[in-house]
């Protein structure tokens, strides 16, 4: 790096394009921030052009749109993480809310029974999917691919001849369907904020005390402040409509336990590892198939418990439930949200910033009427944007490091 | 056989090396790939291993490595006889090896690198969720680095944007961090600037003064002479001398490596 700016020839370098402008601003490290910014921008257009976009029951609405998409995004997350793709997600999310409606309505199983072998279908699916590529080294985006065309076939079947199937048990809806009161939504947010800047003091205090560099208070204070207003800010808008949302609450505490286990644990760094260079990983005595088959299995399970909370909100199972532009929808948030398809890079976070711009987009352009030639335009606009930046940013990594 | 004379070794002769091997013999095939090699290492000793394409340079290490077991022969450790049938074998003595492709996550930093498969976790969770120690893992590679006076400005910046010379350190610094006692070093040279080159001979040099036993591969000659102690001559498969740094020309190595008399070599 320094030996760039060391370098006499710099000064008699000639103009400096606009694409290696781009890349420079697409080198820069910046995190979430340009996706954040990106959203602000979006919100502000779509307010601009129908003023019923920002008002706390649309914004409401867009939680609950966004709840079983991104819990599947966070699973296209790990799979991503690992530089890999699962295309079977969509399909496994509408085979396990298929599974879990005809146990509950058609057998009478008690709902809190059929919501885990809904569940526990999807994990299976994962594992098998997982082992199939990591034992027989087919490629998972091939196994994948036959994934989602058979377990649709699953869905079908397990559908048999009715077709659709509408959810009335209570304790299922609620999943999806319940609104926590006022104060409730308060205490929530003001301990994950509390819980939050405890951590990042005591994180500090740590590095202090052991001597290693530490972030200045400022920027402690700085972040504190700004994940308060973000996060009392939501729950303000919540409650002034119908009050937090359990769909949310859901998918932000999958967010959180994800994150964790893969930024915190040993396991999840082997993850980033595999990611990374999975044959520095492999002489580093890591096991990198039991790695593959738990990441396969876990996306499969977070597609399950999406596609759960989804049939949860649209209070049926039919079958077209997690087909169309599901899969690409959560592959989208992903990769928008920061995960490289590369490998290695990006973080479960990406999985809530991403839905919410591709929610965002789809919601706003709902609200102005557009035809769905125009969304899917848009949205594919976007979503090429976001992979433009990574691939640049990727390109631009690699020419810096040797 | 070639008769040079080898040199008495560098250290007291009641030491015992930290590596010896007598009568080494490896066949792939029809192909008898290394036969009767001796090759001793001593701790605070650098040993070249050095030879044209071919000579089994490759196949000597890796059956340190315990990736190729030798046919024939005998291996002691520290004066022990020892088996070396896998990997697994080698690092638990103590034999750590370096190849030409480092093996580091270019995503990852250079703590998490250095920590890759022995991440260290605090302990008062570990039943729970076992959260990596940060703290711990940044301050022992922090002094692990300064130890190997290795300049890294920063141990959190992803390793993709380190320079080859830092790399090269990173990887080198990681095979020595656990209780190692061997260190082979394959090509660590290749494919580096000149500043870099001197950056990664510096640190191999920090190496022997911590007293580690390390072995290099190279083919160049030049950097071969700057670092190393001995040097181990392997002709197709069999040894063709041991020379004392010191006391050798490039011409004479470079003769011993290809068969080529001395006085042929110049006239060539």
């Amino acid at each position: 790096m320094s030996t760039m700016r060391d370098d006499p020839r710099i000064a008699d370098a000639q103009p400096i394009g606009m694409l290696d402008n781009l890349r420079r601003l697409a080198s820069a490290d910046l995190g979430p921030l340009p996706v954040m910014l990106g959203l602000v921008v979006i919100w502000v257009i779509f307010q601009i052009a129908n003023p019923n976009f920002l008002p706390p029951l649309n914004l409401t609405n867009l939680m609950l749109q966004i709840a079983a998409m991104g819990t599947i995004s966070i699973g296209v997350v790990l799979v991503l993480l690992l530089g890999e793709i699962d295309l079977s997600l969509g399909a496994v999310s509408g085979l396990s809310a298929a599974i879990m409606a005809v146990l509950n309505v058609k057998l009478a199983v008690p709902a809190p029974l059929a919501v885990l072998a809904g569940i526990a279908a999807g994990a299976l699916v994962g594992l098998l999917q997982g082992w199939w590529f990591a034992r027989l080294r087919v490629p998972a985006f091939i196994v994948t691919l036959a994934g989602q065309i058979g377990w649709n076939g699953a869905l079908l079947y397990v559908l048999g001849n009715t077709g659709t199937i509408n959810l009335r048990d209570p304790v299922i809806l609620s999943l999806a369907g319940t609104f926590f009161p006022a104060a409730v939504g308060w205490i929530v947010g003001v301990l994950f904020v509390l819980i939050f800047a405890v951590g990042l003091l005591r994180g500090r205090q740590r590095r202090r005390a052991a001597g290693l560099s530490t972030i200045t208070q400022q920027a402690l204070a700085a972040r504190v402040i700004l994940m308060a207003v973000g996060v009392l800010g939501a729950i303000a808008i919540l409650n002034a409509n119908r009050g937090l949302p359990s769909a949310l609450v859901i998918f932000l505490g999958l967010v959180v336990l994800f994150d964790y286990i893969t930024r915190r644990t040993p396991w999840g760094r082997h993850v980033y590892a595999v990611g990374g260079n999975a044959e520095a990983a492999r002489r580093a005595s890591i096991n990198i198939a039991a790695i593959r088959m738990a990441i396969f299995t876990l996306a499969a399970t977070l597609a399950a418990a999406g596609g759960i909370l989804a049939a949860s909100r649209l209070l049926a199972v039919n079958q077209s439930s997690g087909s169309g532009e599901l899969l690409m929808n959560t592959i989208a948030s992903a990769v928008i949200g920061g995960t490289s398809l590369f490998g290695g890079r990006g973080s479960v976070w990406a999985a809530l910033l991403g839905a919410l711009v591709i929610g965002s987009i789809s919601n706003g352009m709902d609200l102005l009427a557009l035809a769905s030639p125009i969304k899917f335009m848009i949205t594919g606009a976007v979503l090429l944007t976001a992979v433009t930046i990574d691939a640049l940013t990727r390109q631009r990594r690699v020419a810096a490091g040797r | 056989m070639i008769t040079t004379p080898i040199p008495a070794p560098l250290q007291d002769a009641a030491r015992v090396p930290v590596l010896s091997m007598r009568g080494i013999g490896k066949r792939f095939g029809a192909i008898q790939v290394l036969s009767d090699v001796d090759f001793d290492v001593y701790a605070g000793e650098v040993v070249a291993l050095v030879g044209d394409n071919g000579a089994g340079k490759s196949t000597l290490i890796k059956s340190i490595a315990g990736i190729h077991p030798i046919d024939t022969g005998e291996i002691a450790f520290e004066g022990r006889p020892v088996h070396l049938r896998q990997p697994r074998d080698a690092a638990q003595l103590g034999i750590q090896t370096v190849y030409q492709d480092l093996a580091l996550c270019d995503n990852l930093d250079v703590v998490a690198n250095l920590f890759l498969g022995r991440e260290q976790t605090n302990r008062y969770l570990r039943r729970v969720a076992e959260p990596l120690d940060e703290v711990t893992m940044e301050q022992r590679a922090i002094a692990v680095l300064q130890s190997l006076s290795v300049a890294i400005p920063n141990v959190r910046t992803p390793v993709a944007s380190l320079s080859g010379g830092q790399r090269q350190s990173v990887a080198i610094a990681r095979a020595v961090m656990w209780n190692s006692k061997l260190v082979i070093l394959d090509e660590p040279t290749a494919a580096l600037g000149v500043t870099q080159t001197r950056q990664v001979l510096d640190l191999i040099k920090r190496l022997r003064e911590q007293s580690l036993a390390v072995v290099v591969i190279s083919h160049n000659l030049g950097d071969v002479f700057a670092v190393a102690d001995r040097l181990v001559v392997l002709r197709l498969g069999r040894p063709a001398g041991t020379f004392d740094a010191q006391k050798v020309s490039q011409s004479q190595i470079v003769a011993a490596m290809t068969g080529v008399s001395l006085n042929a070599a110049e006239a060539a």
